[in-house]
């Protein structure tokens, strides 16, 4: 949907340029080179190069997307993304594909786990996981004209939508208040959000009343809706496709323990190289599906 | 080979040990910096700025400017002392540099006009050189993209990233430049880590490959005014340079890289960079 949406846009301005690292395949730029050969950059197996050609692109004028997997931009070239892009404040956006754990059965190289908890201590940087097609589509057309570096992350299989249609409410730094409900909070983010909803479903069904958050912008962060969520539920789960350190639980609780102390419940990837196993598996295993997280919630919520 | 009018020659010879100068003074005065690299690369960066590149310090931003960026950003003070004097830092701002919240920083930042990419942190330049080459192209536009790198900087496997994706996009716009003064912060760059055979290695990516005096005012203009700039080929100019070029006791020595002159050494510096200037003044 990301790139679909891109060639559509790109055909109509000519300062939009993909530029990728042999990832034509992975990221579905196919269609993208086909048709706008003049608009696409193909830089061969080299990361570092390429987010600094995307900064140098967008220093002089252009609107460059980097497109290639996750797991190597945000560490093959972080040091390109910290100065080329982020401390330049070169607005490059950077298409992080088949994050998190997308990749599953290829092992712990490929997983991107660490992606957000790095990419929030750079100042300037803007971090977007967006939790289905139809948002997706609504972002990228926000990203073409946003002046602030932005990373992106994406899955690679095919998930269930959260939303209906593209008729939504969508702003970059602006959660989305998916289910309401005031007995406690969940907050997701990116492909987590569909989990979290439909486990939130299920507790209206047996009589909790639980708030479900689409925390799709990691930075800037929407800190009001998570104090008021805090002040409102007292009890707030964070679930997220990434390391239990530093990522969506982190900023949470850097939020709530310094304004709203509630307690609350962080799932993630424990600090251990994640098993092997399809996407679904890895998230059944580590407790971040629906059934993951409804078992955490009923615990959490009978809690004292 | 093109013949550069000598007047022009003698002129930016003088502006060169003017900026000489200024170097020695705020490394002296910020009690730190890279002086070394800084003065071997100080004939280049006044040549670029004083003859080749298409510049405005009035309209910084100008669309269709030549662009500059210091890949080897530790050598930013050569780079202030040149931005001063063509006049895109106003005078006095200089005497910041080392300051508690001074806008001067130890590398290049975007928050000083005429600096294009925060560098500081190696083998960087390249690549955003050739982004910039490359926007260049696909605009339609005929500014040129200078990135002038280290020596020292060549151990960083990125450069050679950004060598390959010059040449197979055939930027013939873009030009680097290598500060050649064998000399990086631990000694001999061949003891460190060979470079050598860098005219062969650079050839082999497809590069335009010339050596030029990089000390020597001439021969860098004449170098630059040789450039054919719709060969298909990027260039890669080999400079040949002096590590300390200018004040003779710093010449040719790695404690120079980042050494800072005491008062006695500070005033035999500035005394041999006079003595030079109004010789040139003289002539």
């Amino acid at each position: 949907m990301f790139t679909d949406t891109l060639v559509g846009l790109a055909k109509k301005d000519k300062d939009i340029v993909a530029v990728t690292t042999d990832a034509r395949g992975s990221v579905t730029l196919d269609a993208f080179a086909n048709q706008l050969p003049a608009q696409f950059v193909e830089l061969g197996i080299a990361e570092q190069n390429a987010v600094g050609v995307a900064a140098g692109l967008v220093s002089a004028g252009k609107k460059a997307f980097v497109c290639g997997p996750a797991c190597f931009y945000v560490a093959r070239s972080l040091e390109q993304v910290k100065v080329d892009v982020a401390y330049s404040a070169n607005p490059v956006k950077i298409l992080g594909v088949s994050g998190g754990v997308s990749y599953g059965a290829l092992g712990f190289s490929h997983h991107s786990l660490h992606d957000i908890a790095v990419l929030r201590t750079f100042p300037g940087m803007h971090i977007v996981l967006p939790s289905d097609i139809h948002q997706t589509k609504k972002l990228v057309e926000e990203l073409v004209d946003y002046p602030f570096p932005v990373y992106i992350r994406v899955g690679r299989n095919a998930v269930p939508n959260v939303y209906e249609n593209e008729n939504i409410e969508f702003k970059i730094g602006k959660a989305y208040l998916l289910l309401d409900g005031d007995d406690l909070t969940i907050i997701g983010t990116g492909e987590t959000v569909y989990h979290c909803l439909q486990a939130g479903k299920k507790l209206h069904e047996q009589g909790i009343r639980a708030r479900v958050i689409d925390m799709h912008t990691l930075k800037p962060f929407d800190r009001e809706i998570v104090e008021k969520a805090a002040r409102e539920t007292g009890k707030i789960i964070t679930v997220e496709e990434h390391s239990i350190f530093g990522g969506l639980g982190g900023a949470v609780a850097e939020i709530v323990a310094q304004s709203t102390p509630v307690p609350m419940r962080i799932l993630g990837i424990p600090d251990e190289n994640s098993i092997n196993g399809t996407a679904l598996q890895i998230f059944n295993h580590y407790g971040i599906d629906a059934e993951g997280i409804l078992k955490t919630a009923l615990l959490f919520h009978s809690s004292k | 080979m093109l013949k550069v009018k000598e007047s022009k020659v003698k002129e930016l010879e003088s502006l060169a040990e003017n900026i000489r100068r200024k170097v020695v003074e705020i490394v002296f005065s910020a009690k730190g910096g890279h002086i070394g690299g800084s003065l071997s690369s100080v004939d280049i960066e006044t040549v670029l700025y004083f003859h080749v590149m298409n510049i405005d310090p009035e309209n910084p931003k100008m669309e269709n400017r030549d662009r500059f960026i210091l890949s080897k950003g530790h050598s930013v003070e050569a780079l202030y002392a040149v931005l001063e004097t063509k006049g895109f830092i106003d005078q006095g701002m200089l005497d910041t540099y080392g300051q508690f919240g001074s806008k001067l920083a130890g590398h290049p930042t975007k928050k000083i006009p005429g600096v294009e990419l925060n560098s500081g942190a190696l083998g960087h330049g390249l690549s955003v050189g050739v982004g910039m080459a490359m926007a260049a192209k696909m605009d339609r536009k005929t500014f040129k993209t200078y990135v002038l790198m280290g020596d020292g900087e060549q151990g960083e496997g990125s450069i050679y990233e950004a060598a390959m994706s010059g040449s197979h996009y055939k930027l013939d716009n873009l030009v680097a430049i290598i500060d050649r003064n064998t000399l990086q912060i631990s000694g001999k760059t061949e003891d460190v880590m060979s470079l050598e055979p860098m005219r062969e290695r650079w050839e082999a990516f497809g590069w335009e490959v010339i050596d030029m005096e990089g000390n020597n005012i001439q021969d860098i203009m004449e170098t630059f005014d040789g450039l054919d700039y719709s060969n298909a080929k990027p260039k890669l100019l080999i400079a040949h340079t002096t590590k300390g070029n200018g004040v003779s006791f710093m010449e040719k020595l790695a404690k120079w890289h980042h050494g800072v002159p005491n008062e006695e050494q500070f005033n035999l510096a500035i005394t041999e960079i006079d003595a030079k200037i109004k010789c040139l003044n003289e002539e």
